[in-house]
């Protein structure tokens, strides 16, 4: 069983779903995000934080695959003020909804000021709702951003073990895990990380507080990076406890601190979620070994 | 108090006790404060299923003839706990002002997530000022999120009441589109009209085009319609290979005044006395489809 805790789903096709369930994924957690060009009314932030609370989390339950949420104002368009402002009024409306496990992904882009001063008041919304946050750390100036992040969550003393800082690579993951923060990898080739380096780092600093994602969105981005991180991982003889850990594990424990999500939701889930928005795993229910290639479909596309 | 929300309340406190007895107690009473805002019931809302959980409500026959006593054709037999409190705190709130209870719940609407929409549109026949919720509800028998097309069209007395003959006919053959039963839908006989039955077939004829079936449900708003060709097609459906359209066939025959229907139910004379005998009826027929 893999929980894919970085998916942008909404971006992603009935194929990705079925492939997904097909390898043993059994739940993802999408982010709000920004969607690849900039939103210029709140009112389309508004029918874009439903749409991950209820559209997608519905297409998800019928592949068998459980879909949670992380609502927040993400930094890019946190320098739209007038945008931002409307978004941070109606956020409360939505931080609370079935299945929004955290506050994110929130931080910084460009580390401008806007950019702070919405990350600061997110992070006392989180307080005040007892959420978890989920933290998108900057592509450019990525140590400092990363340094500055942590540095700010401190200062409004939040608790580290209620918070992944995700996106991290080799620089930045040793003062991450030593300041006790929950350190995400997303399996991004192009521009954050790959899955033998991913290897590699869990070889070297163990599956404590690591978590893989795959964060696949519209780019080029793979929604199978985690169960081929894990292929690889055994391959390269990590032990499988080790390995469920970082591709499993670790997520549930912090983002079941929103209660918010927990194995029953997948392994015995309520009567009316049965008969509404889950139509079960085909891997759960014993009919399929969990595979990450189909070789018919995969030649078809070559 | 109004008698719909005094049986949530009933029935929501008959079903919990300790802190989550406190917790819905001290909120409702909470809400029902005049100067309480609009941030209160969208906490209370959102906490509901959190605080409460979403067990189904079991109710047995006493509460559901109570509850057709207070709202004609108010039907919760499926209703869960969460959403039995979310519509005690909502309806709590209602002051009177028919119309600003109206915009409070169009602004839950667009913001609800999916379990809160399959709630707010099972709610449907208890808000006050039914007239206003037309646009609504013909919304959510538009989309194709299933759990919540089916808290509109099933066990629901609004479309029946409310919806104009169009409105209707999209509803009933959208169910079909998305693979959902006719049979829960209320009125659904009452209903039947000649431009409806005249859509299904066009509909059968398309998928049988495309070497698909159709849900022998569909059968049931042609019958009393059923002349000519469309006869000619019940004759068809009545020689499958699947003995539930067989039966759906010759439920639809049954429904007809044509006398060659007669003639065509007399070539199958057990069927016929299982209608008869009502052992076999449209809701035994949709019982056996899963």
């Amino acid at each position: 069983m893999y929980l894919d805790p970085h998916a942008h789903m909404v971006s992603r096709t009935t194929d990705d779903y079925e492939r997904m369930a097909e390898a043993g994924i059994v739940a993802v957690i999408e982010p709000a995000f920004w969607i690849g060009q900039p939103r210029t009314h709140v009112g389309s932030y508004i029918d874009y934080l439903a749409w991950i609370c209820g559209f997608e989390r519905f297409r998800a339950g019928q592949f068998g695959i459980r879909h949670y949420c992380a609502v927040g104002l993400n930094a890019k368009e946190a320098n739209d003020e007038e945008l931002a402002e409307g978004v941070m009024e109606i956020l409360p409306r939505f931080a609370l909804k079935e299945g929004v496990v955290a506050i994110g992904e929130i931080g910084y882009d460009e580390q401008t000021d806007l950019e702070e001063r919405y990350f600061r008041l997110q992070i006392e919304l989180a307080k005040e709702l007892e959420l978890p946050i989920m933290i998108h750390t900057p592509h450019r100036d990525k140590k400092k951003g990363t340094r500055r992040t942590m540095d700010v969550l401190e200062e409004h003393g939040f608790d580290p073990s209620r918070v992944v800082i995700d996106h991290n690579n080799e620089e930045t993951v040793a003062e991450v895990l030593d300041r006790g923060y929950f350190a995400g990898f997303s399996i991004y080739p192009h521009t954050k990380m790959d899955a033998p380096r991913m290897a590699e780092i869990v070889k070297s600093f163990g599956p404590e507080r690591i978590i893989v994602d795959s964060a696949c969105d519209w780019g080029i981005s793979d929604p199978l990076a985690l169960p081929r991180t894990a292929e690889l991982m055994r391959r390269m003889g990590i032990p499988e406890e080790h390995i469920r850990k970082v591709t499993y594990e670790n997520a549930l424990e912090v983002y079941g601190k929103s209660g918010q999500i927990c194995e029953e939701d997948w392994l015995a889930p309520p009567a009316i979620d049965q008969r509404t928005l889950y139509m079960g795993n085909t891997i759960l229910r014993g009919g399929q070994k969990p595979r990450v290639e189909r070789p018919e479909r995969s030649e078809k596309a070559r | 108090m109004q008698p719909a929300l005094e049986l949530l309340i009933h029935w929501v406190r008959a079903h919990v006790s300790g802190d989550r007895r406190t917790w819905f107690d001290t909120t409702l009473t909470r809400l029902q404060g005049r100067d309480a805002a609009d941030r209160a019931l969208y906490i209370a809302l959102g906490l509901t299923p959190r605080r409460l959980g979403k067990d189904d409500l079991k109710l047995d026959a006493e509460d559901l003839a109570a509850a057709r006593a207070v709202r004609p054709g108010w039907d919760p037999s499926e209703w869960s706990l969460d959403q039995a409190a979310r519509l005690a705190f909502l309806l709590t709130r209602f002051d009177g002002d028919e119309e600003r209870f109206f915009r409070l719940m169009e602004t839950l609407f667009r913001t609800a997530d999916v379990g809160e929409l399959v709630c707010f549109y099972r709610g449907l026949p208890l808000y006050p000022g039914q007239e206003l919720y037309l646009r609504r509800a013909r919304e959510g028998a538009r989309t194709n999120m299933k759990p919540v097309f089916e808290a509109v069209a099933h066990r629901n007395p609004y479309p029946r009441e409310r919806f104009d003959e169009a409105a209707w006919n999209q509803m009933v053959l959208k169910a079909l589109f998305i693979e959902s039963r006719l049979d829960p839908i209320q009125g659904l006989d009452a209903r039947r009209n000649p431009e409806l039955a005249r859509m299904l077939v066009d509909y059968a004829h398309e998928r049988w085009a495309a070497g698909r079936s159709v849900s022998p449900e569909l059968w049931r708003c042609v019958g009393p319609y059923a002349q000519g060709r469309v006869l000619d097609d019940l004759a068809r459906v009545l020689e499958s290979s699947d003995p539930r359209e067989r039966q759906a066939a010759a439920l639809a025959l049954f429904d007809c005044p044509d006398p060659r229907a007669r003639a065509l139910l007399a070539q199958i004379p057990e069927l016929e006395a299982d209608i008869t005998r009502g052992t076999l009826t449209w809701s035994t027929l949709a019982a056996g489809i899963d």
